[in-house]
């Protein structure tokens, strides 16, 4: 077995280690993804709402 | 250290919504990247550098993952319980803003916890799941979180929810004991600690040095992660604000948030 076929088999245990690696990877990554995009909606929403509050008061 | 006047003014500093925004944009580029750094030599070191164990072979390797997941899914729940003691108590204005915050990413490491160890378990006891101390009590943890997140969102009041959400956490500190100790108190398949113990560590320092960059990599993300969602709730604190009493709200906002969430550099 060459040297990367080696190290995926995992000496056998390729299908409880890489899982728990690939879960791990997805979850905590998923949250952050899920972070930044709340993250960069909520803040575009407040700008919106700040434009129009200040449109209003330079109309007045 | 006494504590003095200048001390409180420069803690209330911080406790500003608009200083704080503004202290965790410069901070949270670096959080990301020694997150990101950092994980990445702990995944380096544990797949490539790490030698397999004697008895459980390269299955050890989840240790990497499981250990690190478990010792943040704790301490999170720690900084939960007293995020939430300091917002019942002391009603500082970011507290509630950081408990909600930490909770998903909390139970996020305890779900990655539980799954990684269901995944070692397999292989090592031949069960995917025991109901055992060790076990079940986590399990609680992952239903606390969840727990909390639920009754937070579940009243039309933001206030009221904030606050059942903080007795929720303080009363389920009582189950952080239970976990660390659950080994040594009861029969369990799950080994006593090894890192964590009087008399210090008795792993190998070849495995002990991974399992300690992992760790700090997974508490920078939570870092990050903890300042991004704390972000993110204020900007909806404000837009919600905003949208209930219009432009009505801006003096009574520029009180509460000493004025520099109002058209400050984020």
């Amino acid at each position: 077995m060459s040297g990367a076929a080696a190290f995926f088999a995992m000496g056998g245990y390729a299908r409880y280690v890489w899982p728990a690696y690939g879960i791990a990877f997805l979850t905590l990554g998923g949250l952050a993804l899920r972070s930044w995009l709340r993250h960069r909606a909520s803040r575009k929403a407040l700008d919106a709402l700040d434009r129009r509050a200040g449109a209003r008061e330079g109309a007045r | 250290m006494r504590y003095n006047s200048a001390m409180a003014s420069r803690i209330s500093r911080f406790a500003n919504p608009g200083r704080f925004l503004q202290v965790s944009r410069r901070l949270l580029p670096w959080c990301g990247a020694l997150a990101v750094l950092l994980i990445l030599v702990g995944l380096y070191l544990a797949l490539f550098v790490a030698p397999a164990d004697y008895q459980q072979g390269e299955a050890v390797r989840i240790m990497y993952v499981h250990v690190p997941a478990a010792w943040m899914a704790l301490n999170i729940y720690f900084f939960l319980a007293l995020a939430s003691g300091v917002a019942l108590v002391a009603k500082h204005p970011l507290a509630d803003v950081a408990a909600q915050a930490a909770a998903p990413v909390g139970a996020a490491f305890t779900f990655v916890c539980l799954v990684s160890g269901s995944l070692w378990g397999r292989p090592m006891w031949g069960a995917w799941w025991v109901w055992d101390a060790r076990l079940t009590s986590v399990l609680v943890l992952f239903f606390l979180y969840l727990g909390y997140i639920a009754l937070v969102d579940a009243f039309d009041d933001p206030t009221r929810g904030a606050r059942a959400g903080a007795l929720l956490a303080l009363v389920g500190v009582v189950n952080l004991p239970i976990i660390k100790f659950s080994v040594d108190w009861w029969n369990t398949l799950h080994q006593p600690a090894s890192v964590m113990r009087l008399g210090g560590p008795s792993i190998y320092v070849s495995m002990l040095v991974p399992l300690l960059v992992m760790t700090a990599g997974f508490a920078m993300l939570f870092l990050a992660l903890l300042l991004l969602r704390m972000r993110s709730l204020l900007f909806e604190r404000r837009a919600r604000a905003l949208r209930i009493n219009g432009p009505a709200i801006e003096g009574a906002a520029r009180r509460t948030d000493g004025g520099a969430l109002s058209g400050a550099n984020w």
